[in-house]
Formats: structure tokens, C-alpha cells, sequence
């Protein structure tokens, strides 16, 4: 398959996972490796200070395997999302972020206009900007002219497995990009993610849908193979859609006639 | 005793202290955290030297599971 680059950095897999809810730490490593990404995401959150007992993350992370793409999950304002992503790099040693700027609790829309501010600062900062918005092609164009590195249209509402809603928003997204759009949340199964893929997305961000799944690691191979299918019948062009039939055996030489 | 407030809540220190040695009595790995005083990240680097003292407001952070 053709490799995906951001920023100059070449990935082979065009799925990037995450690393929260899994039933354990084992079973997350597992379903990883069967994804085959090259990329998953982590969040940034206090230390506990009173209970130092608790395992860390990274014990279950091969970095020299994985890029590590921290987001800024829960932050609800332009200030508290740069704040994290800064933490972040200094964490990670890395300036890739996943950059939300949550708007409304109910739906984790984004809030947009926060989150264009936010892509501003931290591009000016050097950050390699990978920010998840609303499916709407006008912010994903404004924030391309901001600096992002991607745009990462949501499918779905985060963790809702409702599949791509607007696939013609995502193609239209992909017409006006000249960076790689990623969908970022709303999978829920394999079609979803084949879809996406189908429709031009350059890669495809999960974690609920493998997570959240009953056999994890399972579900992690068939979105590594529903992905790749779905690029490869993207780069393949299918076949217009017709309303009536068209023979696919040939109407002469039929017996009898 | 002086207090500084501790991702968000508050903890006493003997003395003002380094960012190197505050890890140290709170036994964390500093290769897997990073720590903000008074909103400004402070950079590895500068852990020996960073001092931490009465009123300062520290925020350790570390990776956790998320999307």
C-alpha cells in the first residue's frame, strides 16, 4: 500500500489507534500489534501523588515501535488545550498532538473557533498540529491555512460507533485538502472504516470501536484489513453506480437462440 | 510548615526544593512525567536548578489510556 505522510514522516499503516478503555493493559498490547498501526494516541493527566502503585502506560508502549501522538482530550478551552499539548511535548519528547477543543459536553463536539486559535499558537510554537473537528469542509480548509499538519474530521460523535454520517462532507473535505485527512472518531465496525477509506480519507483514527469491542484483538485485525481494503478500492476507482442491470456475461452465443 | 499546591491540592515541603528532589520524595520516574510551575512547563534540563518554594503552584503529569 502506499505509504501515509504527515509532516514529512512516512507510516505504512493508515490506522491509528488508541490506548484507553481496554478490558487490561495485555490485552491492549495484543490488539495493537494486530492493528498494525504505527501510531497510537495517549492522553495527558495528573499523577496520582498518593497511590504511586499504579502501573504506568508506558510500560505497555513499545516507543521505539510506536509514535506516541498525545491529545488534548477534555479540554475545554484554547488556553487549557495549548497548556497540555506544551506538558505534552515536554512528556513525550515529541511536538505531534492530537489537538481537541471540546465544546459541548453531551455531543464532544469541537469548538471550532477555540480550536483554530489553538492550532494558531502551537503551530507558531513548532508544534506538528493534528486537530479533530466537526466534518465541516470550510474549518478543515481554515485550518489547513493555519498550519495543521492533517485535519481530523469526526465520522461520529466520539465513542458513539455510528458510523461516517456525512460521507459526502468527507469527500468534499478530501477535494479541498492538501493535507492528509484523517477520520477521527464515529467508527464502529469495519464497514465504517472501510467507508471512510473509500471515501478518500487518508487514514482512520479508532479506539471505542476496538476497545469497546467484545474480542478486542479480533476486532484490531479486521480494522487493519478493512482499512487497507478500503484503500486500496479507493485507489482502484470503483465502478460507477448504475439504476438497472448490466450484463456481466455477453448476450451473444446464447444456446437456443 | 510551607505549602505548595500539588495538582490541585495541598502539600507541605520542609524547605524550598529542587523540581529533582521534589520527584524524588514523591518517588516518580521524571523520564515518563512532565511538571508545569505557575503555568510554565518546566524543561528537564532545568529540573537541578528549578526551585520549588512556599505558594507555588506544581502540576505533574504523566500518559494515560485515551483517543
Amino acid at each position: 500500500m502506499d505509504p501515509l505522510v504527515i509532516a514529512g514522516r512516512s507510516f505504512q499503516s493508515r490506522l491509528i489507534v488508541g490506548t484507553g478503555k481496554y478490558p487490561s493493559n495485555p490485552v491492549m498490547v495484543q490488539a495493537h500489534e494486530a492493528s498494525g498501526a504505527e501510531m497510537v494516541t495517549v492522553a495527558v493527566r495528573r499523577v496520582n501523588i498518593s497511590d504511586r502503585s499504579r502501573e504506568s502506560l508506558l510500560d505497555y508502549i513499545d516507543t521505539s515501535r510506536y509514535t506516541l501522538l498525545p491529545n488534548t482530550a477534555g479540554c475545554y478551552t484554547a488556553d487549557e488545550a495549548v497548556r497540555t499539548a506544551r506538558l505534552a511535548r515536554e512528556a513525550g519528547l515529541s511536538h505531534w498532538v492530537k489537538l481537541e477543543v471540546i465544546g459541548d459536553e453531551k455531543t464532544l463536539f469541537p469548538d471550532n473557533e477555540a480550536l483554530l486559535e489553538a492550532t494558531r499558537v502551537l503551530v507558531k510554537e513548532g508544534f506538528v498540529v493534528l486537530p479533530y473537528t466537526t466534518d465541516d469542509p470550510v474549518v478543515c480548509r481554515k485550518l489547513e491555512d493555519a498550519g495543521a499538519a492533517a485535519v481530523m474530521p469526526l465520522g461520529a460523535p466520539i465513542g458513539s460507533g455510528l458510523g461516517i454520517q456525512n460521507t459526502n462532507n468527507i469527500r468534499i473535505i478530501r477535494e479541498f485538502s492538501h493535507v492528509p485527512v484523517i477520520v477521527d472518531a464515529g467508527v464502529g465496525t469495519a464497514s465504517d472504516a472501510s467507508l471512510a477509506m473509500e471515501l478518500g480519507a487518508d487514514a482512520v483514527l479508532m479506539n471505542t470501536a476496538i476497545a469497546g469491542a467484545r474480542e478486542p484483538v479480533t476486532m484490531a485485525r479486521a480494522m487493519r484489513l478493512a482499512v487497507e481494503a478500503g484503500r486500496l478500492a479507493y485507489t482502484a476507482g470503483r465502478i460507477p453506480r448504475r439504476m438497472y442491470a448490466n450484463a456481466s456475461s455477453p448476450v451473444e452465443g446464447l444456446v437456443g437462440r | 510548615m510551607p505549602q505548595i499546591l500539588l495538582n490541585g491540592e495541598t502539600h507541605e515541603i520542609a524547605a524550598p526544593l529542587s523540581v529533582t528532589a521534589l520527584l524524588e520524595r514523591l518517588g516518580i520516574d521524571t523520564r515518563r512525567v512532565a511538571v508545569e510551575r505557575n503555568l510554565v512547563v518546566v524543561r528537564r534540563a532545568h529540573y537541578d536548578t528549578e526551585i520549588v518554594s512556599e505558594g507555588d503552584e506544581v502540576e505533574i503529569v504523566n500518559f494515560v489510556g485515551g483517543g
